[in-house]
């Protein structure tokens, strides 16, 4: 057992202190029993009439969203004041009279409302149904000078958002939704709560935080038709921030009016910052059909399309590069010297390796081809001898360099990494070594490589800013209200490519000529304004053993991928454009035009068209396929 | 062994049945209210709190059984480590705790979650009540003899302060001062351990990021959110209010039933129960709780020896302030700092942590008789 001689005996203090505290104990209960009776009692009336239609209540004010502007400031995305129409059934003796009532006054059908009123049945009591929203001004009016005759019709401002570029820019900026409940449970300790929205996609998504509003709200005490009697309590809210992008509404604008009507995406970049000037993905949707609340259908519709509008392809969209995957053969030949420039290679229009064959888009072939010659008419056979003098490792490692086969790191969600295969990758996907007959496929940007038109584009700014890699961004300012800072984003380099003077020069020769030349596959961006470096590049979607089969006699979806990356203005580059077009074809005549009008927009912007030497020389280079 | 059941036997015949009573009482009372407070008018059946409820007494009887059956004077050699796990404890939750409600207070444990805090209070006590054992000094002790206790008191109310849970915070000190104060603190020392409180709290608030300082104001004055803390308030008054002298009725209170009232089944539960009981109920709720007073009261009156005295004291006074504070939340005496009502209120760490603070009580008791 224990010692108990270190235990001492309670010290008659201790009772003393006992007594006393009985005594203090005794009067806080009193104190509690007191109030209990204050409330109860002498207030029970007056608190039992307030509990009995609940009359105090809580109404929110939400707060107005941060708008959005373009690069020039013009604007891109506001909020706007709407009304939603309201109804509390509970203040009404006769839910479905008043509905009556309330339909007649708007015009709208009555069943239509009892119809709303069946669905929200099993709500919680006192929470109001939405029986409208974004109301037009008639009704608004209809509905206050009705008032009297319509129970528990209330009306509810809140601000709308509006997308003022429509679809032209949905995947960039996004869309709001009303928060969910997995989101709510996420977030609650940010202040959001039931009904409130929230950006769900693009920057809408990333930038919510600052973008949003702070509620505010009133704790009112309504009468016994759900009227407001008095405000007890206000709280003010507080509009979100605006942001400020690095893209210009006019270039976006063309970009999406190039590729109206057909699936791709097209991306344009500052070469010395990476910034993005435009993106754009077709088929788009329209998030002001978010903004007012999207239907029940309209979501299947959106999600279930098998053309995917909801996917950014920009960023999503994972292709064969094609022929443009030969700029980085090219840069990996010269970098490592694996041949000379000036050496020439003979081309019949096929090459046999191994058993088996691989051809040249030109069947009767291209004579002798040296780099120069090679790049600007795209002879398949050259870049296939250039990839075995190569290997395929060496060959990823160069496009990696280059920002390909990894997340450029953009702020938006689901960006994909596309692929680089090397022989490591090969025996770990698949437990074998890497074939040497693998990689004449590799050389022309077909087989397992894939990348996302991001990527491309990327690839096309760091090729002309001289071999700085950017992470690509679009956000260069956060302000308030009124107008203070509050965070401004700068260029971030992901890495610096320590490319040879004489790399760079051969490379920007070959591809200024792919579009100049009139020799060159790229001759349909030829610009009379502009002089416009590029490569052209036709993405084989079904693999095509032996006879060569013209694009356009293919069905639709077996047709090939058509791109067009470029740089412009050739000798002092400021753009850097990646387009790519599902199905489109031939590089050369599906996707150059394209990236022509979208460079010809920015520089027509800059005020200064930048004329060339080569401004006289001829109408437009015959179109090439490649 | 044979000598050791035959002490068994007598200690049985003095276990304080009473107490055991009162406080099943309020834990029965305290399942019916949970069932009420999440009772669900539109399905016609509640969650299956009030059942978890009724698991965590069980529980909650073996955790009492337990703290009642050893000798307390054991509590000498393991109150320090006690301390040390619950301050482990405490600093995981930290790092690895659950959030929830804006706070992180709680440790995911698989099949449930614990939350330290219930435990640093009755750490607290055991701790004190072990330094405070012996006879203190002639005329009472000074501030500069009690620095080991600070010590050790003060990293517990950091860490549950930095949660944030105030309300657990402010328990934590309460029970303190009280201990502090009868184990025999000398007033003058007492008067300036206050006013050295009021000289840190501006060095505190300096060093507060504005989002805790707007915190703190509401949980002052819960006007300054009349979307938040002050609308629950007004909704609480009015359940309370509403139940006028004999109550709405079981399963019949609508400012419960319209889910007008915030933590229905934890810190405001007290007014789900004032809405349905009236008056009357809350004279018998709170008569249950003046009765685990004054019996706990005479426990410490009539304990043997100084540490039996001490920590029936420190458990008596876990009970009072929680009560106190917590009635007069709900009804709009006091800020709202989110205090459960002990026994009374959902929670399973709860439960377990004040049922071993009545067997503490029994424990003292049944053993005022041996030597």
């Amino acid at each position: 057992m224990i010692s108990l001689s270190s235990q001492k005996e309670v010290p008659p203090e201790f009772r003393q202190r006992t007594q006393l505290l009985v005594t203090a104990v005794a009067i806080v209960f009193l104190l509690l029993f007191g109030r209990l009776f204050f409330l109860q009692i002498v207030e029970g009336e007056r608190f039992t009439y307030l509990s009995e239609n609940n009359r105090i209540r809580l109404k929110k004010v939400p707060g107005t969203r941060g708008m959005v502007f373009d690069r020039r400031g013009q604007l891109l995305v506001d909020s706007r004041p709407s009304f939603d129409l309201l109804f509390v059934p509970e203040d009404t003796s006769d839910p479905e009279q008043t509905l009556s009532q309330l339909a007649r006054f708007l015009g709208r059908e009555e069943g239509e409302l009892l119809d709303l009123l069946q669905e929200n049945k099993s709500r919680p009591p006192f929470q109001e149904i939405v029986l409208g929203r974004d109301l037009d001004w008639p009704s608004v009016v209809a509905v206050e000078t009705h008032q009297l005759e319509l129970p528990g019709v209330t009306l509810r401002t809140r601000p709308r958002r509006s997308y003022l570029a429509n679809s032209m820019a949905a995947h960039l900026l996004g869309y709001l939704g009303e928060i969910g409940p997995k989101q709510l449970k996420a977030q609650k300790a940010k202040g959001y709560s039931i009904g409130d929205e929230i950006g769900q996609f693009g920057l809408e998504r990333r930038w919510e935080e600052f973008l949003r509003g702070r509620s505010g709200g009133q704790q009112v005490e309504v009468d016994a038709l759900g009227r407001r009697v008095r405000v007890l309590h206000e709280v003010g809210d507080i509009p979100g921030y605006n942001v400020l992008l690095t893209l210009d509404r006019e270039v976006q604008e063309t970009a999406y009016e190039v590729l109206h009507r057909k699936e791709g995406a097209i991306v344009a970049l500052e070469v010395g910052s990476g910034a993005v000037l435009a993106m754009v993905s077709t088929p788009a949707f329209d998030p002001n059909v978010f903004a007012r609340g999207v239907t029940a259908e309209e979501w299947r519709g959106l999600a279930g399309d098998h053309l995917h509008p909801l996917n950014n392809r920009a960023v999503q969209g994972q292709y064969p590069p094609g022929s443009t995957f030969k700029i980085v053969l090219t840069i990996a030949a010269l970098e490592e010297g694996a041949i000379q420039p000036e050496t020439p290679l003979l081309c019949h229009g096929s090459m046999l390796f191994g058993n088996r064959v691989f051809r040249d888009w030109k069947p009767q072939g291209h004579g002798a081809v040296d780099l120069h010659k090679g790049l600007v008419q795209s002879c398949d056979v050259y870049f296939y001898q250039l990839g075995q003098r190569l290997g395929v490792d060496r060959i990823a490692r160069y496009a990696r360099a280059l920002g390909l086969g990894e997340k450029s790191g953009i702020e938006l969600d689901d960006e994909k990494a596309g692929l680089i295969p090397d022989s490591e990758w090969k025996q770990k996907r698949f437990g074998q070594p890497w074939f040497p007959g693998e990689t004449p496929s590799i050389s022309i940007g077909q087989g397992y490589v894939s990348v996302t038109p991001l990527q491309m584009a990327n690839l096309m700014a760091t090729v002309a800013n001289g071999g700085t890699l950017y992470r690509p961004w679009f956000v260069r300012k956060i302000e308030s209200l009124d107008g203070a800072v509050i965070r401004e984003y700068r260029p971030e380099k992901i890495r610096s490519i320590p490319l040879k003077q004489t790399t760079l020069e051969q490379l920007r020769g070959a591809l200024s000529d792919v579009v100049n030349s009139g020799e060159g596959t790229g001759g349909a961006a030829k610009s009379q304004i502009v002089q416009i470096a590029g490569k052209t590049g036709t993405a084989q979607v079904a693999e095509m053993r032996g006879k060569v089969v013209k694009s356009e006699q293919l069905s639709y979806l077996t047709r090939d991928h058509a791109w067009f990356v470029a740089y412009a203005p050739a000798d002092k580059p400021e753009i850097a454009v990646a387009v790519l077009v599902e199905h489109g074809g031939h590089g050369g005549s599906a996707a150059a035009p394209l990236a022509k009008k979208v460079i010809e927009k920015y520089l027509s912007l800059r005020g200064e068209p930048a004329p060339s030497s080569e401004r006289l020389a001829g109408g437009h280079g015959e179109t090439r396929a490649d | 062994m044979e000598k050791r059941v035959l002490i068994d036997r007598r200690l049985a015949s003095h276990f304080d049945w009473t107490l055991l009573g009162v406080a099943v009482g309020l834990i029965l009372l305290g399942i019916l209210t949970i069932y009420s407070a999440t009772y669900s008018i539109t399905e016609h059946r509640a969650s299956g709190l009030a059942s978890r409820q009724f698991y965590w007494f069980l529980i909650g009887v073996a955790a009492m059984l337990g703290a009642s059956i050893f000798d307390y004077h054991r509590v000498d050699r393991f109150a320090y480590p006690f301390y040390g796990a619950v301050l482990l404890l405490l600093a995981l939750v930290l790092s690895i705790g659950s959030m929830g409600g804006g706070s992180q207070r709680w440790l995911n444990l698989g099949f449930f979650t614990l939350q330290p805090s219930e435990l640093a209070k009755l750490a607290i006590v055991l701790a004190l009540a072990k330094f405070l054992q012996y006879d203190e000094p002639v005329g009472g002790y000074r501030l500069r003899d009690l620095w080991a206790p600070f010590l050790f008191v003060a990293p517990l109310v950091l860490l549950t302060l930095v949660q944030p849970d105030l309300g657990t915070a402010v328990t934590l000190v309460l029970v303190f001062l009280s201990v502090v104060l009868m184990g025999g603190l000398q007033v003058r020392s007492l008067l300036g351990l206050v006013a050295a409180g009021l000289t840190f709290l501006p060095i505190a608030w300096h060093f507060l990021k504005p989002y805790q300082r707007n915190r703190i104001w509401t949980f002052l004055n819960p006007d300054l959110d009349p979307l938040g803390a002050g609308y629950h308030v007004i909704q609480s008054k009015i359940a309370i209010g509403s139940g006028r002298l004999l109550g709405k009725g079981y399963l019949k209170g609508t400012q419960n039933r319209l889910d007008f009232l915030p933590a229905q089944h934890t810190d405001f539960a007290f007014a789900v129960f004032a809405e349905e009981w009236g008056f009357i109920g809350c004279l018998v709720l709170l008569g249950l709780y003046l009765a685990l007073m004054v019996i706990a009261l005479r426990v410490v009156a009539r304990a043997k020896d100084r540490l039996g005295a001490l920590l029936a004291f420190g458990a008596l006074s876990i009970f009072f302030w929680q009560v106190v504070i917590n009635v007069a939340m709900v009804t709009g005496l006091m800020p709202v700092v989110g205090i459960p009502l002990p026994l009374l209120s959902y929670g399973g760490s709860s439960m377990v942590s004040m049922m071993l603070a009545v067997g503490l009580l029994i424990n003292v008791s049944m053993r005022r008789f041996t030597f």
